[in-house]
């Protein structure tokens, strides 16, 4: 067994610093890259996506990044673990082991978890008396079932474990908790077991602290924020673990950022309930026991951390069509620029209750004045103001209501307030609303299963 | 003598559903025990008015000197679905740090 393990995060969310997955596995030693690419509303995307094209569905920017990294993560031999197979997973394996031949590479192996994309499962799931109920409103799924989007299932770490043990040296899924990518190289190095739930919590709060990239390692940081030294070549976060379930939390050396006890401590209440109460597919992982222990020169120990066994169920996350909606914007300048753009909201108000627009919700806000912090926003002197961004937004379930509003905001150039500057990108559209449905599935009724697709020298 | 809450204290926020979490946590012991004391639900709730319209939930993490609050029905429909320019209540931890306390 390995005294230690050194897990780096590469990327927070789809769309983070292209060349952080690089950097990670160039600026030091790592054993492991792990890759979280989806939110909630990913999966809807490349849902249509793969709907248009049966080859799509996955993270696009794998094949291109893996074009840069798999020399370099063969010859040190780190493996790669990342859900941005999103809801085509083989598709995106293929796609790598595809970049692999044209690199010249002779072996490769790659583990895809499947059996998380439950879309064309649903009536089965009813049948057997399952109804996917809201887990905020308790409503049956039943209703808005002809319009899912997408519906996945979140794995935890154990189906990624299966991979790595059959000897992949990459692991592609789809939807797995962004904990269970971080968690699994603890379970398969240190041979933790299914039971071991003060272990398995330690490896999930490790993959809670890095699954947003470089929120932990000083970004997005709301303390001293203006003292994060070198923010432009920030340093992802890495976890060195250990097989007792403690780690540190570090970066590479000469990058910039930090690892402090407070930049760990911001990512740790980030997006977090009941602290107790922390529930993955692995276990229930208690937030309240963690120690931490600020080691200085960017490293902070995570200790003593507890948990408990894991619930009976699986979350599911479902998207569904939920209408359209358009934003519109236009920026009034000094003088009088608040009272200008509330002029022109009222003024286009009115002529979206003459035109008998059906909406669901009109929104306004002022940025520049109120678009954060609405009601706590402190009143500002008029004199001192010198633009203000109008935002409108509008929700429907009527297309053509939501598509004439479209039509009404550059009229407002003409037929309004003075001094107001910023439709250079010509009518708002309106874009389809995605919903998004959390449920809860007996682990009984889905199995995860997993797929190794190869490049083996014998095939060339 | 009053103090911004900001001086004493930083922290994050994100979204949960149509739920915003705001996680604060203190500089200090001191700077836990006062914030222990006065941001009851109470005054949390108080001070989102116009913004959060559901009930607030309150949890201590003493080992990390924070609180998370768990702010319901108050993203205007949640991450998706909201029209708000901060649909994920991003600059919510900022917005809670802008009160002023009396200790």
């Amino acid at each position: 067994m390995k005294e230690k393990i050194k897990i780096a995060s590469g990327q927070g969310f789809w769309g983070d610093l292209i060349d952080a997955p690089y950097h990670q596995v160039t600026k030091g030693d790592i054993d492991y890259l792990v890759m979280d690419y989806l939110a909630e509303v990913t999966m809807s995307i490349l849902q249509k996506q793969k709907n248009k094209n049966p080859k799509l569905g996955y993270a696009k920017d794998i094949p291109e990044l893996m074009k840069r990294i798999l020399p370099i993560c063969k010859e040190k031999n780190i493996k790669i673990i990342t859900n941005g197979g999103g809801v085509n997973p083989i598709a995106c394996a293929e796609a790598v082991v595809d970049v692999a031949k044209n690199l010249g590479l002779k072996n490769l192996k790659i583990a895809v978890v499947l059996g998380d994309d439950i879309k064309d499962r649903i009536d089965e799931i009813i049948f057997k008396g399952c109804e996917l109920n809201n887990m905020e409103t308790n409503e049956s799924i039943i209703p808005v079932k002809e319009k899912l989007l997408s519906a996945n299932v979140y794995f935890g770490a154990f189906p990624i474990v299966d991979g790595l043990r059959q000897g992949a040296d990459i692991v592609i899924t789809g939807r797995t908790t962004d904990t269970g990518l971080t968690l699994a190289p603890m379970i398969y190095e240190f041979d933790w077991k299914e039971n071991d739930f003060n272990l398995l919590s330690a490896g999930t709060i490790a993959g809670h602290i890095l699954e947003c990239g470089a929120q932990s390692s000083g970004g997005n940081f709301l303390g001293d924020w203006q003292s994060i030294p070198n923010m432009a070549e920030i340093g992802f976060p890495i976890a060195e673990a250990y097989p007792n379930g403690e780690f540190v939390i570090t970066k590479h050396p000469n990058t910039g950022g930090r690892v402090s006890f407070e930049t760990v401590a911001e990512q740790l209440v980030y997006e977090i309930g009941d602290p107790k109460v922390y529930i993955t597919p692995d276990c229930v992982a208690d937030f309240t026991t963690i120690r931490l222990e600020d080691l200085g020169s960017d490293r902070v120990r995570v200790y003593d951390i507890k948990g408990k066994q894991a619930t009976e169920f699986f979350k599911v996350s479902c998207s569904y069509e939920s209408g359209y909606s358009a934003v519109a914007t236009l920026t009034y300048s000094y003088p009088q620029a608040l009272t200008k753009a509330k002029a022109a909201d009222k003024i286009l108000r009115k002529r979206l209750e003459n035109l008998q627009l059906k909406f669901d919700e009109i929104r306004t806000e002022f940025v520049g004045y109120n678009s954060c912090h609405g009601p706590l926003s402190t009143e500002i002197d008029e004199e001192k103001i010198n633009e203000i961004m109008l935002r409108i937004a509008v929700r429907s379930n009527d297309y053509t209501s939501v598509e004439r509003f479209g039509k009404e905001i550059a009229p407002l150039i003409l037929t309004g307030p003075p001094s107001v500057t910023g439709f250079a990108g010509g009518r708002p559209k309106p874009s389809e609303v995605v919903a998004y449905w959390p449920a809860l599935i007996p682990k009984t009724l889905v199995k995860p299963e997993v797929k190794m697709v190869k490049l083996s020298s014998e095939e060339n | 003598m009053k103090i911004k809450l900001l001086d004493i204290a930083h922290g994050r926020s994100g979204d949960k559903g149509d739920a915003a979490n705001i996680g604060i946590i203190a500089y200090d012991d001191k700077g836990f025990e006062i914030i222990k004391k006065h941001l009851t639900v109470e005054r949390v709730k108080k001070h989102f008015d116009g913004i959060c319209f559901g009930d607030v939930e309150r949890y201590e993490l003493p080992n990390l000197r924070a609180l998370n609050f768990l702010l319901h029905n108050t993203l205007s429909g949640g991450g998706t679905v909201s029209l708000k320019l901060d649909a994920q209540g991003k600059t919510l931890a900022a917005a809670l740090l802008r009160m002023e306390l009396e200790v």
